[in-house]
């Protein structure tokens, strides 16, 4: 039970790993709904297990050579500064890791307990930090070249790629939890593994470790974290760095994964070795980083033009200041543990560190001495009883002080978590509530933007009505024009005729003929139509002009919607049958009517009411 | 891996099958057209229930269709695309059916002189809608080579516009002996036609857009 208590610190780390860094293997599939949550997290969860208890231990041997924690408290303490550093800093926004965060931490370990840091295996992990992205970058270019040549060579139906998408994004996620849990594990669990020592399990076709059963333990930490939390994480900053194309998407995972893969096998770097290469240092690596460096790549081989420089900024401040603040909180918080509650740390007596702490004690205990000194003068007996006394209650008025402070330490911290936890729901809160606001107004602008998109488009449909409706009229009253003139010219060779023929019987015919036509031309069955026509059509102008000039009669009407036309007078006395002159007139009239000044249009006043 | 691919096996089915479908309706409003001018009424008749079926057919292939993409959340980032692309395939079958309709209701009159101009305006229209379904097809096996194949989209429009613009001329300025009323019929006519073409120029605007689109 108290093993669980103290492995509570790297549990909490490994949810925290799981919850953020699951985003970089399902993060694009859950987000563009390629790949739905329920299957991602399945399949991350079982094979981030599988790669921590098969390929944990590579990297968690480097870490152990940084620093050897020795004792439970210590790794407990390791393990809860790194993970105070990362919750501390991804609340301030800042860049962090915790591959570089449980680094700073042991580090820090190594200052307080006075142990040397093996300055070749920091050189080896932080020339990794470097390498990860860079590698990254460059397994990304290769990949997303290959990627597009297949595209190009192979024609595949548009659902076939797409379902080819979907698996590869499974395969290759499956890969990047299993390269994940290999790599990571080292960060959540690597400094428990020298203090703690568990029975082996054998279950018949299998043994699992001490180191093996702890790897799965934190493997199932991750696991959790990737269940209960990375959905948010993967809907809410899974594309925030770029939105990616699936098949970008696949490039970076499998790119991500290969690097953190060829960072955690050992039997990849013994192959290496045996052909007479160095062999490759197995160091956890930031995922993110690596992502970063992949994404980059991708951007870098499509001209370079979509890459936000300032992200290699932040990388490079996230490799300086999560270790350093790591190392901080780790020296203070073993310190206290330490100091306060008395567990051993593993601290070397000749610590600086245990120097001071000696020297404080040793003036504490002068000052008593001091005291008992006086005290001496006294009768022996008493002087034996009091110095025995005083002696316990000094050394315990040296504690008390500690204690007091350590607890009133303690209850800050305690209160300053509380405080950021009700902040952060208060935030979280507000947030949301903005969120809506946004959304309802983003819904109201949209809703506006396509009432007004579908307005302007009937608008355009109307104005295309009218102009058809226009040139309809037009048309119609070109062919009573035609037809008129037609007639009107019939009628005067009629006449013609007539005046040469002497047969009585045939000029009374004529007589009839022309009388015909003329009665066709006055009581015209397709002028009442087009008559009819032009007042259906002009209701809502002629309701106006009705309302605007209440002496206007029908038949001023009837010439104000022809003018409208821009027919010309002409035209409108072969529509209404009258002579041009009649027009003219009636136009003057009109112009009076209306008051319209000689200087304006009439035909334009007219269009503008 | 068959197993793996059954659902996409039978989308793709599927969607071929709608693409033939509205093809074969838009070659039946061709047929039920030339019928109606050259008189054929018994054939009329046959196309006009042959359109319907094949506009229902259609329908339920769309609707199957759409079903599977928002199931099974298919092509997500160009679903949309893809959804209203289906629409205006289908509003080709939709518009042929509905101007078949028109002619079989409204019973037109064409004079003689005009029935090889509407012939031929039905052939043109027609054929830009033809040349529009191969372009579905390739969009979805080979999206590069989309816009080669719309250009004779665009081509065979254009001639219907200009075809469908001469008879109009023809209608209301050689043809004296026509009632008013019958040359705006018969000019509605030519639009009714002329729409297959529009239709289809639509289709086309929007796969060259979307070829581009996934092809970033």
């Amino acid at each position: 039970m108290i093993i669980l208590f103290y492995l509570s610190s790297g549990l909490f780390l490994g949810w925290s790993l799981g919850a953020n860094d699951a985003a970089n293997i399902f993060g694009t599939a859950v987000g563009s709904r390629m790949v739905r949550f329920k299957k991602a997290a399945v399949i991350a969860s079982i094979f981030v297990i599988i790669g921590a208890v098969v390929q944990g231990a590579g990297a968690s041997e480097t870490l152990g050579k940084l620093g050897n924690i020795s004792t439970l408290a210590a790794a407990f303490t390791v393990a809860l500064s790194a993970a105070l550093s990362v919750y501390w800093m991804t609340r301030m926004k800042l860049p962090v890791s915790t591959s570089q965060a449980i680094v700073g931490a042991i580090i820090g370990w190594n200052f307080y307990t006075n142990n040397p840091t093996d300055i070749g295996t920091l050189t080896k992990i932080v020339t990794t930090w470097i390498s990860g992205p860079l590698l990254g970058g460059v397994f990304a270019i290769l990949l997303f070249m290959l990627v597009k040549r297949v595209q190009k060579k192979v024609s595949l139906h548009l659902l076939y790629r797409d379902a080819i998408i979907r698996y590869g994004l499974l395969l290759v996620g499956g890969f990047g939890a299993y390269s994940l849990g290999a790599n990571n594990i080292a960060n959540v669990m690597g400094v428990f593994t020298g203090s703690i020592d568990l029975p082996v399990i054998d279950l018949g076709f299998a043994t699992f470790n001490s180191t093996e059963q702890l790897f799965f333990i934190g493997g199932v930490a991750i696991a959790i974290g990737i269940i209960t939390y990375s959905k948010r994480v993967m809907e809410t900053v899974g594309n925030t760095l770029m939105p990616l194309t699936p098949e970008a998407a696949i490039v970076v995972v499998l790119a991500q994964s290969l690097v953190l893969f060829i960072f955690s096998s050992q039997t990849l770097s013994n192959a290496f070795q045996s052909i007479g290469l160095p062999p490759i240092p197995l160091v956890p690596v930031s995922s993110s980083q690596v992502v970063i460096g992949a994404i980059l790549g991708i951007g870098l081989y499509k001209g370079g033009k979509e890459i936000k420089f300032n992200i290699l900024g932040s990388i490079s401040l996230g490799w300086l200041a999560t270790p350093i603040v790591a190392g901080l909180v780790s020296f203070f918080l073993l310190f206290f543990v330490n100091n306060v509650f008395k567990k051993d740390v593993g601290a070397n007596e000749n610590s600086p560190v245990q120097e001071i702490v000696m020297k404080i004690d040793s003036i504490a205990e002068s000052a008593i001495q001091d005291d008992t000194i006086s005290l001496v003068e006294e009768t022996p007996d008493f002087q034996a009883e009091r110095q025995n006394e005083l002696s316990e209650d000094d050394k315990e008025s040296v504690d008390v002080p500690m204690i007091v402070f350590g607890s009133l330490a303690l209850l800050l911290l305690l209160l300053s978590i509380f405080m950021t936890i009700k902040v952060r729901k208060i935030r979280q809160k507000q947030d949301s509530e903005l969120q809506k606001l946004e959304n309802k107004y983003l819904f109201k602008q949209k809703e506006l933007e396509d009432t007004l998109a579908e307005q302007k488009v009937r608008q355009s449909d109307l104005d295309k009505e009218l102009k058809f409706r226009q040139n309809e009229m037009v048309t119609m009253a070109m062919n009573i024009i035609q037809k008129n003139e037609f007639l009107s010219s019939l009628k005067n060779e009629i006449v013609e005729i007539k005046s040469s023929v002497k047969d009585p019987e045939a000029r009374q015919a004529f007589n009839r003929l022309s009388l015909m036509i003329s009665q066709n031309l006055s009581i015209d069955r397709d002028r009442e139509k087009f008559q009819m026509h032009i007042n259906e059509q002009n209701s809502n102008f002629l309701r106006l002009l009705s309302e605007k000039y209440p002496s206007i009669t029908e038949n001023e009407k009837r010439l104000t919607v022809l003018l409208r036309l821009n027919l010309s007078s002409k035209e409108i006395a072969s529509i209404l049958n009258i002579s041009p002159k009649s027009v003219e007139m009636n136009r003057y009239r009109l112009r009076k009517k209306l008051k319209v000044s000689p200087k304006i249009n009439l035909s334009d006043f007219i269009r503008e009411i | 891996m068959s197993l793996l691919f059954k659902n996409v096996k039978e989308l793709v089915r599927d969607i071929d099958e709608f693409i033939n479908t509205v093809e074969q309706g838009v070659l039946v409003f061709k047929e039920g057209v030339i019928n109606y001018l050259n008189d054929e009424k018994t054939s009329f008749a046959e196309k006009l229930e042959r359109i319907n079926y094949l506009e229902a057919n259609a329908d339920k292939l769309q609707r199957k269709i759409d079903d599977e993409f928002l199931m099974h959340s298919i092509l997500p980032q160009n679903i949309s695309d893809i959804e209203n692309m289906l629409d205006k395939i289908d509003e080709i079958i939709d518009i042929s059916k509905d101007n078949l309709y028109q002619f079989e209701v409204e019973i037109p009159y064409f004079p003689e002189e005009i029935v090889q101009d509407y012939i031929r305006l039905t052939n043109t229209s027609v054929e830009a809608a033809l040349h529009a379904f191969p372009a579905v097809r390739t969009f979805f096996r080979e999206p590069l080579k989309v816009k080669d194949i719309l250009t004779k989209v665009f081509f065979y429009e254009k001639e219907a516009d200009r075809i469908s613009r001469n008879i109009k001329r023809k209608l209301f300025h050689e043809m004296d002996e026509l009632q008013l009323s019958q040359k705006i019929h018969l000019r509605y006519f030519a639009l009714h036609i002329e729409t297959i073409s529009d239709k289809a120029e639509t289709l086309a605007d929007m796969l060259s857009i979307m070829a581009l689109k996934i092809n970033l």
